[in-house]
This record gives structure tokens, sequence and C-alpha cells, in this order.
């Protein structure tokens, strides 16, 4: 019962929040891959949907030092993964950061990213009137053995 | 009829042998010059080389902790890989190499490669012998800066020794553990037929 109304009250504050800020963009399922004690990077991944065209430009984390935004591309075997200016969201369409494509990269870690711990993002997109909104996502912290593909769960969550 | 009937046995003949011929979902690698050693320090500070692991097969991996997905799903995939095989998979070895040694100390290669297999090794060496190391398995790998860190392009491929130590498949990153798997069954299988 208590769960069923913080839950509610989750949807109502997270409603509220983007009430707030005029972003079109919807996140879902926004997790970081957890880290070993000295690791000092990790990646995170989510799914994003925008209402009409806008470019997810920035992001940064109280958890990080820097966050940027990267792609991997595998080119002859050969895995680069280099930072990107953006990624365009394109309207109505879900752009998916998952394993093979674009994730964001939290660089010089804080401290140690705990399998369950709740990693504040802050997600920045500028529309076609290059005006800038900005997003607060909390994303899950994932074993460091999860599986980075798809939006899905694996595993006992 | 007769002419139909021994077509039809051709046919049955024909897909019998192609069932024979092995057919790999990774790349075949078997009777390659070079990927045949190694000379480099395991997280104690131990020296290991591939020939100690003779009588086991082994799966090999280039990476490095600060790699957002790549290194952490091939060494998932490796360890499932392990679990599919089972009782089969006894033995099979699983070796990390990192072509990060700056950054990947070897407490912290320590704890990560635990986090995939206990029995994971992970290895490092200096600038020198990682390089040497890398060359002799055609591995490429390249410092990139990106910000005020860097990180490091590397050969993605999941190297498979058979337990005579010898270089038989390179698995893409792309492949499942279970597509891997079937390629490590059939390596794995008793020479019957030969």
């Amino acid at each position: 019962m208590n769960r069923l109304l913080i839950a509610g009250l989750m949807l109502l504050a997270t409603t509220a929040a983007q009430a707030q800020n005029t972003a079109p963009v919807t996140v879902k399922d926004a997790w970081v891959r957890a880290t070993v004690p000295a690791q000092k990077a990790t990646g995170a991944f989510m799914q994003l949907t925008s209402t009409e065209g806008t470019r997810l430009v920035g992001a940064s984390s109280s958890a990080a030092g820097t966050v940027e935004i990267h792609e991997m591309a595998m080119v002859d075997n050969v895995m680069k993964m280099r930072a990107v200016p953006g990624i365009d969201l394109p309207a109505g369409k879900t752009v998916e950061l998952k394993s093979g494509g674009y994730h964001v990269m939290l660089l010089a870690l804080k401290g140690q990213v705990r399998e369950g711990d709740s990693v504040p993002l802050t997600l920045v997109f500028e529309g076609k009137d290059k005006k800038r909104q900005s997003i607060e996502v909390k994303a899950a912290a994932r074993p460091l053995n999860a599986s980075a593909k798809g939006g899905e769960m694996k595993g006992p969550h | 009829m007769t002419m139909l009937r021994n077509l039809l046995l051709l046919c049955l003949g024909l897909i019998l042998a192609g069932c024979d011929r092995p057919h790999w979902n990774g790349v075949n690698m078997s009777g390659v010059s070079w990927g045949r050693e190694f000379r480099l320090q395991d997280t104690s500070g131990r020296e290991r080389t591939l020939a100690e692991f003779r009588g086991r097969p082994v799966m090999l991996f280039f990476g490095f902790v600060q790699c957002a997905e790549v290194c952490p799903t091939s060494l998932l995939r490796a360890a499932e890989v392990k679990k599919q095989l089972g009782a089969d998979g006894k033995g099979l070895q699983i070796i990390l190499i990192t072509v990060d040694p700056e950054r990947d100390t070897p407490d912290l290669l320590r704890d990560y490669a635990a986090v995939f297999d206990p029995e994971l090794v992970a290895l490092r060496g200096d600038e020198a012998a990682t390089r040497k190391t890398a060359d002799e398995f055609r591995v490429y790998y390249q410092k990139v800066p990106t910000g005020d860190s860097y990180t490091v392009d590397h050969t993605a491929l999941t190297y498979v020794f058979d337990a005579d130590g010898n270089l038989r498949l390179g698995e893409p990153h792309n492949l499942t553990a279970e597509q891997v798997t079937q390629d490590l069954r059939q390596l794995l299988k008793p020479k019957a037929d030969t």
C-alpha cells in the first residue's frame, strides 16, 4: 500500500518536474553500469522520446567530474568510442542509448557506483529555436556484468 | 525412377557432408602463424604465459576497465558461455589482457575481473610488453584523447584457443553467447570420425 502511495507520489513529482521545464522529452529505463572501487568511468543508457524535434547536446552529473555523449562504433572488429556534440531526437521517434550505439559517458567518477544506487543525471536538450532545456533523471545502477542490449531489464529485477 | 532415387541419395549425401564440415559462427583462425604466446603479469604480480594453460580451452579478450560497454559485455558473454557449456566447459579459462596498463592497476583489474568470473585471469604488462603482446595477437589499440581524459580504441574480438594452445577462432562482439557456445561445443567435441 505504502509502495503504491510512494509510486503515485513519484509519478506526480515526475509529472510536475516535466511540467516545470517544458523539454518535450520522455526518458525511459535510464540506467548506469555499476563500477568497482577504483574505476573512474562508466556508461549510462536510456531511451529518449521527444514529441518534437530536438537534440541532446549535453549532460552532467554530481557523481562525475565530466560527462560526455559518446558514440561507439565497431569498424573491422575495432571498437572506437568518440565524444559527439549531440544526438538528434526526431519527433515521436524513440532513440535508444544502448550497446553498439550511443551512451552517456561518466568520467572522473567521484566514487564507486554500487548496484542499486540512483545516479543523478541532468540532460540538456536544444530545440530547433536554439533554446536549451534540461531534464533531471535518476539512473539506476545495474550490476557491472549486466547486459547493455536494449531497454529490457535482465536478471532478478 | 532409379535416376530420381540416385538424385535423392546424392542430395542426402551432400547434406550430410555439409553437416560434417564444421560451420563456425566466429571467424576461423585455425592455422595462423601468430597469436602463439604472451608473457605478462597477473594481478598478484606473477608471470603468466599462454603455454601454462595447455590442456584447457582459452577465451582471450583484450580490453580495459574504463570501457563503457564492449569490454563488460564481452567478458559477460565469455562468462555466460562458460556457464552454458556446463560440465563440458570445465577448465575453460577466460583471460583479459589490458590495453590500458597505465590506469588498470593490478588491484583495479583484480576487482573488475572477479565480477565476471572468479577464475578469470587478468593480465598486464608495461607499455612495451603490452604493445609486443598486442602485435603478436594482431590486436590494434590506440589511445584517443577525450575531454581531459582518454579512451582506447581496440580490437574487440574474443580469441578462442583449443586445449592444445592453438588459436582457432575469433568471435566478433555482435555474436550472442549462444552462438559462441555453439562454436565452443564444436571445438571441444571429441574427434571421433577423423
